[in-house]
């Protein structure tokens, strides 16, 4: 059971890990053992010292997504024992650390289950339809020219904060994963909130949102049944505000826009 | 595509439509308790007949039964559609998922709650609103002019045990569907504020229970007074 290691002794694991060869292959679990697994290591070194025994075994290493390990960069997923990011709130896999199972633990790690992100190899799933959303309206014109002044547009705080809680967003697909729905809403929700709140946005607002749930649609997502399991996981506390201000965002848009 | 159609047809469209119908069914249901309220009268049921005759033959009711008609065939065909799109998402399951960590069990289980609602609204019309329509009931005087007796035809169907527990579960699977439902529809709407949402889940937790339980007092009522106390 997840809980807080009490002593530093180093400890003995079994993972049942999804291994999959490429996109096209059928997948299936498989059972490995870690050995003398220290306690303070994050859950991602706990994969490293798998892949290096792997290795040495002269199998191949398993595939997962990381970048930073700093819980900024939103590279690393992985649904570790039936929760996105594994059992710790608001934290990301990197920041997951092993004092949190105890010795003789089995852990269970899959992929982010969701048709729009196809597995790539065994944890690795592409995200790209998260990027093609953003293309479709996560952005802002801005002239080019000279240096405008800093806060030469005003910008009451209470709405900075708000854009700011909603721009932390670090679009790493846990709302999706967690999602019974396979929903983006939570991410489309946080993008489209940022740039509603400010000035910056007021430009593109209306075919923003109208463009950004076109692509979320066509790419397949689910419709949102506000469970909140995808604020429960985020791991960076985006809150579920933002998907019901999607909503008004959506019906404005779509009742005054220009586009017939 | 029209851009009414392209709205109505996207996923947040359709979870409007989800949420204004669910919210017009909400309003149908605290008129039939209020009505129903008058089989407890004691009168030996004239007022619940009275009532029932102007409720089959009043031409505003009676329109009115074609618009929660309509309502309930856009809140079941909309929320078909999405719970099947949502389905469809993940076509391979997660081989170990713990959902009870981050979130309740009404707010996951709306389709199976929505379910067993209609099989019982289907039994439901089928033995009141079908038998008191099309049906023969005997007639009662009351002050002089003959009414339908749809009271004892209720008084009687509560009498059976099992009639009991097919409405008690129903309105349980009802309440369920409303604890989750009642405050998701406002949210959906696009309503969630910190100056008014926890009174909306407020009232909502609240509904959930007090129309419930009031639809259910009434078979175990007429059970308990005249099956297991006489």
């Amino acid at each position: 059971m997840a809980g807080n290691n009490p002593n530093s002794k180093p400890m003995n694991l079994t993972l049942k890990i999804w291994r999959q060869k490429n996109f096209q292959s059928a997948g299936k679990m498989e059972t490995y053992q870690v050995k003398d697994i220290s306690p303070e290591m994050s859950f991602l070194e706990m994969m490293d010292v798998l892949n290096e025994d792997l290795l040495r075994q002269g199998i191949d290493p398993v595939a997962f997504d990381h970048d930073c390990r700093e819980g900024i960069c939103g590279m690393c997923s992985l649904y570790i024992n039936g929760r996105a990011h594994g059992p710790e709130r608001g934290t990301t896999t990197c920041q997951l650390h092993m004092r949190k199972f105890n010795d003789g633990d089995t852990i269970t790690i899959e992929p982010w289950r969701a048709g729009p992100f196809p597995v790539l190899k065994d944890l690795c799933v592409d995200r790209s339809a998260m990027d093609r959303i953003q293309q479709a309206g996560g952005y802002i014109s801005v002239n080019t020219g000279g240096v405008p002044d800093a806060n030469e547009i005003p910008i009451p705080k209470a709405i900075a904060d708000k854009a700011f809680d909603a721009a932390t967003c670090i679009q790493c697909g846990a709302c999706v994963a967690a999602c019974k729905n396979g929903s983006a809403m939570l991410f489309v929700s946080a993008k489209v909130s940022q740039l509603a709140m400010l000035p910056q946005g007021k430009v593109e607002r209306k075919t923003r949102v109208e463009n950004m749930v076109a692509q979320m649609d066509k790419e397949g997502f689910g419709a949102c049944t506000n469970i909140g399991s995808c604020a429960a996981e985020c791991p960076v506390g985006i809150s579920l505000e933002n998907i019901a201000m999607l909503n008004r965002e959506y019906i404005n848009a779509t009742f005054t826009s220009e586009n017939v | 595509m029209s851009w009414f159609s392209k709205t109505f047809s996207s996923s947040i469209g359709r979870k409007l439509l989800v949420a204004v119908t669910g919210l017009f069914l909400c309003s149908f249901l605290v008129v039939h308790l209020v009505g129903n309220l008058q089989l407890f009268k004691g009168d030996g049921g004239a007022s619940f007949n009275i009532y029932s005759h102007f409720m089959a033959t009043n031409p505003i009711i009676r329109t009115m039964e074609i618009v929660l008609a309509l309502g309930f065939i856009f809140h079941i065909y909309e929320a078909v559609v999405l719970t099947r799109r949502n389905k469809s998402v993940r076509p391979v399951a997660y081989a170990y998922n713990r959902p009870q960590d981050n979130s309740n069990w009404s707010s996951r289980n709306m389709g199976l709650l929505g379910t067993v609602i209609l099989v019982f609204l289907i039994i439901h019309l089928y033995n009141f609103f079908w038998r008191a329509r099309f049906g023969e009931p005997n007639m009662i005087p009351i002050e002089g002019t003959e009414y339908d007796d749809l009271y004892s035809v209720v008084v009687q169907s509560f009498h059976l045990w099992w009639y009991v527990l097919i409405y008690v579960l129903g309105q349980i699977a009802l309440g369920y569907h409303l604890y989750h439902g009642f405050s998701s529809a406002f949210h959906t709407l696009g309503l969630n504020h910190k100056k008014y949402t926890p009174a909306i889940q407020k009232f909502g937790a609240f509904f959930s229970i007090v129309v419930p339980a009031g639809f259910a007092a009434m078979p175990l009522y007429f059970f308990i007074k005249d099956v297991v106390l006489s």
